[in-house]
Order: C-alpha cells, then structure tokens, then sequence
C-alpha cells in the first residue's frame, strides 16, 4: 500500500477516536492505573511488609546504638550518627529489592507483568513506574526508622530546619534505589539471584558509610573510595549534613549531585534492559 | 452488554467499512542469532467482525505473528496494523484497542479473580464506576460468579483461561487475539471456551486465534491461514480449503510388513485414488496411510485392499471419513499437524 493510500485511513480512525473518547486512554491515568495495583498489592500485605523492613535495621539500632553504647564500647553520641544512616540505608536497599526480585520473577517464570506491558503506556514508562514504585517502598521502609529510633535510642535531636532538605534527599536516595533495583531485576537471572544478593546487598550494607562518617576514614583511603562508588553514602551523608550538622559530612549539593547522577545513570540502564526484557 | 457497545455505532461502522481490523503485510520477523525467519513475509487482512483462524503446527510462526500484532514483538520488516493503527508507529494507541488472550495464563496471583479484572481495567482508564459492575457481568458471562474472590492459583485451568478471556474484554477491545485459546484445557472446558468464543463473534468483536487444532480452526474461524515454517500456504474459508482438495472421501489404512513409502506409490495410482500420504510410520507396529478417493469412501476400499494384499502387506485396521482441515494441511506440507 502506498503512503497517500494510507492517509485517508488514518483520517478515518481519527474521526472514530474523537467520536468514542473513551478510546484514547490519556498515559497518565494509564500509569496511575498500573501504581495504584501496586500500592494496592503493598496495602494489602502492609503488616509483613513493615515487619520484613524493619528486622534488620531495628536490630542493628538497637545493638549498636544501644546495647554497646551502654556497655561503654561505643561512646555516647554514636546514635546520634547511626540514625540517619539506618534511614538512608532502607530508603536505598527496600528500593532496590522492591522492584529487582519481583522483576527477576516476572520476565522469568510468572509472566505476570505481561498484562501491565499490554496497557496504553509506552514499555519505558512501565519501567518508569516500578522504579517510582520502588522509591514509594523504599521511602516508607525509611520512614518507620524513624519512631524506632526514638523509641530505642535515648538521645536523638535532630536540626528540624533540616527536614525538607531530607525529604529531598531520601526522595533521591529511593529513586536511586529503585533504579538499581531496575538494573538487577532485568540483567539477572532466576538462578543468580539469590547469589547476586548476597554480593551485592551486604557490601552496600557496610560501604554506605552507614555506621561511620564518611570524611573521617580517610586513613583507610581505599575503604573510603569504595564508599564513595556507594549511594548510600550520599543519602546518609546528606541527611548527617543537614539533621546533625555538627558530625563532619560531604556538602549537601555534592550529595544531592551524586544521587541526581546515580538516578539518571541506574534508570537510563534499567530502563534500556526494562525494554529489552519486554519486547523480543 | 449495553456497557460494552459503542455509543456512535453509526461512526464505528463508517470506520469499519474503510479500514480492516488487522493487517499484516509481508511481515518478517527473525529472531537475533536464528538462523531462519520465524515470520517469513507472511500478508492477510481480517475484516471487522470476522473471526480468523491461523493453523498449524508448533513453531510455525503463528504466536510470533501475534505477537508482533499485539506489540510485544519487534518486526524485522513490513507492515501490521489493528484498525488501522500502526503497531509499530503507535504502539500504545495499538494497545488500547486490542485484547490479548496468551498462549501461557499470566493471571496476577496478587490479586483475586475480579481483582484482575477491576485492575486491568484501572490500566486502560475505564471510569472507576464502571469496572466493579463491568467486572461482575463479566464473570457472570464466563460462568465465574462465584470465583469473584478467588486466588488465580486456584482456579482450574479452564476457568483460568475464561477469566483472561474476560480480563481481555474489560476495556471493549476492537480486535481480540487469542494464543492457542484451548491447548491443554480437557473436553468439557474447550467447549466452553468455543461457546463464549462464538458468543463474542456474533456480537462483533473481530476475532484473531491461533491453533494447531484443525477441528477448532473449522468450528471457529469464518477464515483460516495455513502456516508453516514462517510462511502463510493458503488462506480461505475452511470448506473453500477442504473443498479445494482432490478427492471427496478419506480410507486410512494400518498395514504391516510393507514399506510405507513404496506402498504409498502403488496405492497412488489404484483408479480412483486421488492423492495418498503416509499418516505415520512408528518404530513398532503398523504404519497408518491417508488414501483420498473420489466418490464413495466404500466403494473404492476393496481396490486398495486388493493392492495392499497383492504387494505382500497386512491391513490391521480400515477408517473411513471426509477430507478436513488437516487433509489440507498434508496436502500442502507432506505432512501431519503435530
């Protein structure tokens, strides 16, 4: 068929879309559609959900900002640096196992995200999606640190000025883990992953400068410049920079820059391999 | 099903009239590192409202085809469209006017029956006051009122595939293409499916299937297309297909103690044979012959019989029947539908 055949086609079922339009579904509503089954699905399961993302970090806080502080091991004021770090650390790593093991499932056994890559939405903003998913995950799984920390530990203050500039960076951190989480789930296989796990996530446990701040291990200079290849570090440092300004900490627009740089780099990878898995 | 008509019927079928519901023109699809076309310049039109049946074996190109209909797959070249929307220029207006019932069930386990319903609805922007009771109708129709909470896990594999039928309704699709729509499902449950699958076409839905069946293929389609190895053979209405054939009447033969191929000659040219193809050639036991006839099945049996003898072979076992859909497909390729 020729291209001036063609035209008066299109004109045709142009008419019929404005006629019926129901038909041309807007992305956007397409898209919230998808979020809302999602967060649907995380409502349903919220008591297990909260539970798995709290174990670890409760126990770590509670250890080490409570139980050896007490003994004299660790001197008072450790907390004080231990919380915002538990903070960044969920806001990263519950991002990323949000949206990497689902995926892994998904394009290996269950095929059950075909129906979603079937919906009027480009294949890019479904991947889209499961990051900002990830990071909705990942925030809330911070979040809950927070009434934790205060109930275990006995001295927390915070600089409250501080909070919107958090906010921001915990936004940046769960993006970034998302979109981590994007690149896992789309590059491993079903039989790796458990191994890619264990690689993977204990090393960001303990190279996010977490539990120490990053400018004062600059006599283990090699540590250091793994934490610095670590986004953890730059939720962590950030939110030490503008809640507990007096710990030394990376500058705030360094740690914004890194994490704005980690989200473009990890989502423009996830979503290249996003597509790849979902078109053949 | 007053939801789901048209409210401007009147401009739904100006449309119709001009622009068939899918097209695929020499469209070739080759898998990265394959070393043949999985889709080898295949073209057909379906109008709207037809219901089109592509036959043939396993790795015939027929779910690689619909694939690249419904978007999940990248061509390698031509042209496929669905009302007249370019699946590849327009992948997301593609999808919002097609259905999709996969070979493989893909029902979310996260949610319940209507759940999966209610939500792929949310996905096409159905008005939320619509999909619960759109939901509910649905599930009555496929017979699944009272699976409405059920877990898909749960579900049987027929009812299993009526709820992706419905989920692939609920945002009124014009065209809806189903994969294999009743392998593996037993006798009882494929009737169902035929049945709601008839129903959709006598209410307009323009319907795509693929199948290896050829009785479903016949029962089913208004048109079928042959396809093997990538290519479309033939393309007609099942009783133009089976019409086309040499030979009004089929004898299968089981014989033992011959050489298949070579009785396959003599057989060939005993007078009123019409065509002959060996069925099956097992390692042990008889091998199964097809001999088409002209006139009466009958009257021409004891010819063949006198051939079988005569060569020095064995006759096990006689059927007699009418050219199908498969007569065609041996005609057309030498050999059985797997």
């Amino acid at each position: 068929m020729t291209r001036s055949a063609a035209e008066p086609e299109r004109a045709v079922m142009t008419a019929v879309t404005e006629t019926e339009p129901f038909r041309r579904v807007s992305p956007r509503r397409a898209f919230l559609g998808v979020l809302g089954r999602d967060v649907a699905v995380t409502g349903k399961e919220l008591g297990s959900f909260i539970s798995q993302v709290l174990v670890q970090p409760f126990f770590l806080l509670f250890v080490f900002g409570k139980v050896l502080s007490e003994l004299g091991y660790i001197a008072p004021g450790y907390a004080q640096l231990l919380l915002p770090g538990l903070l960044a650390l969920n806001a990263f790593l519950v991002a990323v196992q949000a949206v990497a093991l689902p995926l892994v499932i998904d394009f290996s056994y269950t095929k059950e995200i075909e129906d979603r890559l079937l919906a009027p939405l480009s294949t890019r903003m479904v991947a889209v999606e499961k990051i900002v998913f990830g990071a909705i995950r990942g925030l809330i799984g911070s979040l809950v640190m927070i009434p934790v920390g205060y109930l275990v530990l006995d001295e927390v203050s915070w600089n409250l000025a501080g909070l919107p500039l958090s906010a921001l960076l915990l936004v940046l951190g769960a993006l970034a883990g998302g979109a981590s989480g994007l690149v896992i789930g789309t590059s491993v296989s079903p039989r790796r992953i458990n191994i890619v796990f264990a690689v993977v996530i204990t090393p960001l446990l303990f190279t996010g400068s977490t539990q120490f701040p990053f400018l004062q291990i600059g006599s283990l200079r090699w540590f250091q410049v793994i934490c610095a290849l670590n986004p953890i570090t730059y939720v962590a440092e950030g939110l030490r920079g503008v809640l507990t300004p007096q710990i030394p900490h990376l500058p705030t627009w360094l740690c914004i820059a890194a994490l704005v740089f980690a989200c473009v780099l990890f989502g423009a990878i996830g979503i290249r391999g996003f597509v790849r898995r979902a078109l053949d | 099903m007053s939801t789901q008509t048209h409210p401007t019927s009147t401009a739904t079928d100006a449309g119709r009239t001009a622009t068939p519901a899918v097209e695929v023109v020499d469209l070739v699809k080759r898998y990265p590192k394959a070393t043949v076309n999985a889709v080898d310049g295949v073209s057909f039109a379906v109008a709207p409202g037809e219901v089109f049946g592509l036959l043939g074996p396993n790795g015939a190109g027929k779910t690689t085809t619909i694939g690249v209909l419904t978007t999940r797959v990248r061509k390698t070249s031509g042209r496929a469209s669905v009302t007249g929307i370019d699946v590849t220029a327009d992948p997301v207006g593609a999808r919002s006017v097609i259905g999709v019932v996969p070979q493989r069930p893909n029902l979310d386990r996260s949610l319940d029956a209507k759940g999966n319903l209610v939500w792929h609805a949310a996905y096409h922007g159905v008005p939320r006051a619509r999909r619960g009771p759109l939901a509910d109708e649905l599930l009555e129709r496929m017979g699944l009122s009272d699976k409405a909470s059920t877990n898909p896990d749960q579900l049987s594999g027929g009812q299993a595939q009526r709820l992706i039928i419905a989920r692939g309704l609920m945002h009124d699709p014009r065209v809806l293409f189903l994969d294999e729509p009743s392998t593996g499902l037993d006798p009882q449950a494929r009737l169902f499916v035929h049945d709601r699958v008839a129903e959709l076409a006598a209410s307009g839905v323009t319907i795509v299937l693929t199948t290896h069946d050829m009785d479903e293929a016949a029962k089913l389609s208004d048109r079928v297309g042959i396809v093997d190895h990538g290519e479309l053979l033939k393309l007609d209405t099942p009783a133009n297909l089976v019409a086309g054939l040499s030979g009004s009447a089929t004898v299968d033969l089981d014989v033992t103690g011959l050489d298949p191929e070579q009785l396959r000659g003599r057989l060939g040219v005993v007078r009123g044979v019409a065509g002959a193809e060996v069925l099956a050639t097992p390692d042990e036991g008889p091998s199964r012959l097809r001999v088409r006839v002209e006139g009466e099945a009958g009257a021409a049996l004891p010819g063949l019989l006198e051939e079988v003898t005569t060569a020095g072979g064995r006759v096990s076992d006689v059927g007699l029947g009418e050219p199908t859909l498969e007569d065609v497909f041996i005609d057309l390729t030498g050999r059985g539908l797997r």
